[in-house]
């Protein structure tokens, strides 16, 4: 490969210009003429029965143009969902969770819709809910989805949605092998994703098939579910995903864009629902689990077995949460050769907010457990807490998971790496503690992007690509990789995305998988077009087209070096034009595999964390926070970096502070941002270091593995730990709030 | 229908004259009425600062400002930044540097960072932290845009 520059820069960000002037344009930027605007009403109960709705008094409002309520809708109430078809176009005669919409007012102003909402009447019978794991489980718990919505479902008489076994190898069998035992339970809270663009949503109707203007991550996914909702040809259904203001797995599925649509298909007019910060709390988390470690060791720290069992505690309706329990449990022993492993995880139903994909997939979670248990093992073998995770790495190219996609990385590097930079065998100052964890996730385990490059007469370039650029910089990567092989200046590749009727199918944007697996496209879209180079030198250059070579923009004919572009320019001829490359990559579900598909790659880190609690408030202060990734090739450091860091920061949020506080009526009572805390500049660790291993051995183009996620896989541990480490506090739940370790240390006293 | 107030305000250079309804916060107009969208809209609290621009060389959250509130005063939003198409050396900055991931919270993050640099052209990291701390990036990429506005303060002293 002849380096043209690209693999392994940091151009400037595709995409960055228009987001640092304010031209960059949002889903609420975006405006019709004769546009309405919605407003849902709500009522303030987590679980009701809905008696009546009188729209009587809001529709005297001037400008409301509709109040949709269930009356308007198609009977049965339209359902839809990732996994289920369970969740309503609009509450169905029941409020399941707090700030379900129970009706929809669209009018000429956000005023008009906002004092129309607010004077919509409903009449409803509060009814139990429940909305913690040990409710839910209850023998005489109500029901949170109606049996009849569970047809088939063997729990359909409970709240389990579902019950998952995995696992290898006989636990009674080797019980008596294990010199040490340990059991312990850890919790983790609900989470939101506090994307810093709340939801926002727009349709317009057309005479023929509608036009939607969503904040989504998979434009083609939305295109499906409305498409068979509203019964038009996906060709018809057209759906437009400006740039995403940060997604992290909230904005992956539909929620509210089929009542838009027949909010506009009703009045006939474009019909605009831009959330509000609270509503889109009330939206979509992050589920919360209940985590039991049980772990049987030898002396010398070797892993003999693990038997974790995880219950997640997901919404009223599933979303995509079956999806997130799966593969987070898969990997739940983590990246460790383990004899025997037996993993049990239940999805448990609840009067809450559904639960999606969250940054990490569920796999936080259990990594706060069995991470802080296996801390808790060390010390208690008297072993160095980094050397017993160390031992029990699985080579390179150990199945780790039987059968499976093997360890694709020499993860031994990678935790050298983290020990080394936070210093982990030097002495600690007074009042310090260090902490280190290991996280792995694994990668998509299914995929299909297409798409396609045009290379232009003039030697500039179009990506077209269904990937959605939520500030990972997937437009950059993409025309970094299109810039090498064509051999052109990044500056004159245009990356054109988030339009289903533009651009071809990409199956979705998560599980850090773009750079892989919608890279390899775009990869391939440029051998298309080399192959068709070729064709065009040996015609221009009347030879053989067997002894010329097309790589990286050179064109190599017998004796001589041309670039791409001159032999296109000179090829085209006259009438100019273009050529025209297609890449399709496809990972095919493999039958009867438990996720569905083998990982493509993972993602695997070492957190480690050097931090001081303050005895007197409880306060946390980390003092310096190390992160290392196995990324196979960072093919633009300074966005790994970006990923890298974002990850980790967001990771002490979950950490240290953030958490949705449900009162007895299962009602969130810190929506928003001046009661719910994310980190912003003023928490940050004294210092930051977040570093790669690159050995160039990832699924990817130029070697590389997905990066999106690993930094806070494991930060939570690795931070309690640290706490562990600086005063001796076992804290089992997070956030390490001060009140929390402050109370913890007033109780160590007693 | 609401009360309307006629007021004269300069807004990034440009002296204008409108109407502006009495309940209308700032964040309405800048991006309702004078179509400015790159001013976001995020909580509308005063607590992510998404909505940051500058009032006579003061940070402000545009939410908790009201319109009527600008008459007789200077409105900096981020489309202002620019001079003549060209970006300015914060802009340049967080650009080279990195800073703008998702991108929503960059033109609060930006104003913040410009007010600090007008009253401030030397800045400390910690004055950094200090004066965007009210600027919320859920990307977190808080050491980019710190180190995107120390490069700016550098080159703004050659």
């Amino acid at each position: 490969m002849t380096s043209n520059g690209f693999v392994g820069a940091s151009p400037n960000r595709v995409g960055g210009r228009d987001r640092v002037t304010g031209a960059q344009q949002y889903v609420a930027d975006i405006h019709f003429v004769g546009e309405l605007h919605a407003k849902l009403v709500k009522i303030d109960e987590s679980r009701a029965r809905i008696i009546s709705i009188d729209t009587a008094k809001a529709e005297q409002v001037p400008g409301v143009r509709l109040i949709l309520t269930p009356d308007d809708l198609p009977k049965p109430m339209p359902r839809f969902g990732p996994q289920y078809q369970d969740r309503p176009v609009l509450a169905a005669g029941m409020v399941n969770y707090h700030g379900e919409p129970v009706a929809a007012v669209a009018a000429d102003t956000k005023e008009a819709a906002e004092e129309a909402a607010a004077l919509v009447v409903v009449e409803y019978e509060v009814l139990p809910e429940v909305h913690t794991i040990d409710a839910a489980l209850a023998p005489d718990a109500p029901l949170v989805q109606d049996p009849s919505l569970r047809a088939g479902e063997q729990l359909a008489h409970t709240n389990v949605k579902t019950e998952i076994n995995y696992g290898w190898g006989d636990i009674a069998a080797v019980d008596g092998d294990a010199d040490y035992v340990i059991e312990r339970e850890y919790d983790f809270p609900m989470i939101t994703h506090f994307a810093i663009e709340p939801h926002g949503f727009i349709a317009e109707p057309l005479d023929d098939g509608l036009n939607v203007w969503s904040t989504i991550q998979h434009p083609f996914q939305l295109q499906k579910t409305l498409a068979k909702l509203l019964d038009v040809p996906l060709s018809k259904m057209r759906v437009f995903a400006p740039d995403p203001g940060g997604g992290f797995g909230g904005k992956q599925h539909p929620k509210l864009e089929p009542l838009v649509c027949y909010m506009a298909l009703k009045t006939g007019k474009p019909v605009r629902l831009i959330m509000s910060l609270e509503e889109t709390f009330q939206a979509v988390r992050r589920p919360s689990t209940r985590v039991r470690v049980r772990m049987g060791l030898t002396n010398d720290g070797d892993m003999v077995f693990q038997d974790i069992e995880t219950d997640y505690l997901i919404g009223a309706y599933v979303d995509i949460a079956d999806r997130v329990a799966e593969k987070s449990s898969y990997l739940a022993a983590g990246p460790y050769r383990v004899p025997v492993v037996k993993i049990v995880g239940r999805t448990i139903l609840s009067n809450t907010t559904p639960t999606t994909a969250f940054r990490g997939f569920g796999v936080p979670q259990i990594t706060w457990a069995r991470e802080s248990t296996l801390d808790e093992a060390a010390l208690e073998l008297g072993i160095d807490r980094f050397e017993i995770r160390r031992r029990n790495l699985p080579e390179k190219g150990f199945e780790f998971v039987p059968g499976d996609t093997p360890a694709d990385g020499d993860w031994r590097q990678t935790a050298d790496k983290a020990a080394d930079l936070i210093g982990w065998e030097n002495p600690l100052p007074e009042g310090r503690g260090r902490g280190i964890a290991f996280g792995i996730k694994s990668g998509p385990t299914t995929g299909l992007s297409y798409s396609t490059v045009r290379l232009l007469a003039d030697g500039s370039a179009i990506i077209f690509s269904g990937t959605s650029d939520m500030g990972q910089g997937a437009r950059t990567v993409f025309a970094q990789i299109v810039a090498q092989e064509m051999g052109i200046p990044i500056e004159n590749v245009n990356v054109i995305m988030g339009d289903t009727a533009t651009v071809p199918y990409d199956q979705q944007t998560s599980a850090s998988r773009s750079t892989v697996l919608m890279g390899t496209s775009v990869y391939r879209a440029c051998k298309d077009i080399h192959a068709k180079v070729k064709a065009m030198a040996a015609r221009v250059h009347e030879v053989d087209e067997a002894d010329i070579e097309v790589d990286s923009g050179i064109v190599r004919l017998t004796g001589e070096e041309l670039p791409i572009t001159d032999v296109v320019t000179a090829g085209l001829g006259a009438l100019g034009g273009e050529v025209i490359g297609n890449g399709e990559m496809r990972k095919d579900k493999i039958p009867g595999h438990p996720l569905a598909g083998n990982a493509a790659f993972f993602e695997f880190n070492c957190t480690a964390i050097e931090a001081e609690v303050d005895p007197e408030t409880g306060e946390i202060q980390i003092v310096k926070h190390v992160t290392v990734g196995d990324v196979g090739t960072a093919l633009n450091p300074q966005q790994v970096q970006g990923q890298d860091d974002g990850a980790a920061i967001m990771g002490l949020g979950h950490s240290l502070m953030e958490g949705l506080i449900l009162d007895e009526q299962g009602r969130t009572r810190n929506l928003g941002a001046i009661d719910y805390r994310i980190p912003t500049s003023k928490d940050l660790p004294i210092e930051l270091v977040s570093a790669s291993i690159e050995n160039h051995d990832g699924p990817g183009p130029y070697g590389v593995k997905g990066v999106s996620e690993g930094s806070l896989l494991c930060t939570a541990p690795a931070v309690g730990a640290a706490v562990r480490d600086a005063t001796g506090l076992v804290i089992r739940d997070l956030p390490l709030t001060p009140q929390r370790v402050w109370e913890a240390m007033r109780e160590q006293k007693t | 229908m609401s009360e309307t107030v006629h007021i004269e305000a300069t807004v990034n250079g440009s002296d204008r004259a409108f109407e502006v309804a009495a309940n209308h916060t700032l964040l309405d107009v800048l991006r309702d009425q004078l179509g400015l969208t790159g001013t976001k809209e995020c909580c509308v609290v005063g607590e992510c600062g998404a909505c940051t621009v500058v009032v006579d060389g003061i940070p402000m959250n545009s939410c908790l400002m009201l319109a009527v509130e600008i008459d007789g005063r200077d409105v900096t939003s981020v489309e202002g930044l620019a001079e003549d198409g060209h970006l300015n050396a914060l802009q340049q900055a967080f650009l080279d540097v990195s800073a703008p991931q998702c991108g929503f919270c960059i033109p609060g993050q930006l104003m913040s960072a410009h007010a600090l640099l007008q009253s401030n052209p030397d800045p400390t990291i910690d004055d950094v932290h200090e004066a965007l701390g009210g600027n919320l990036c859920r990307c977190a990429g808080y050491l980019q845009i710190t180190e995107a506005v120390m490069v700016a303060a550098k080159a703004g002293k050659q």
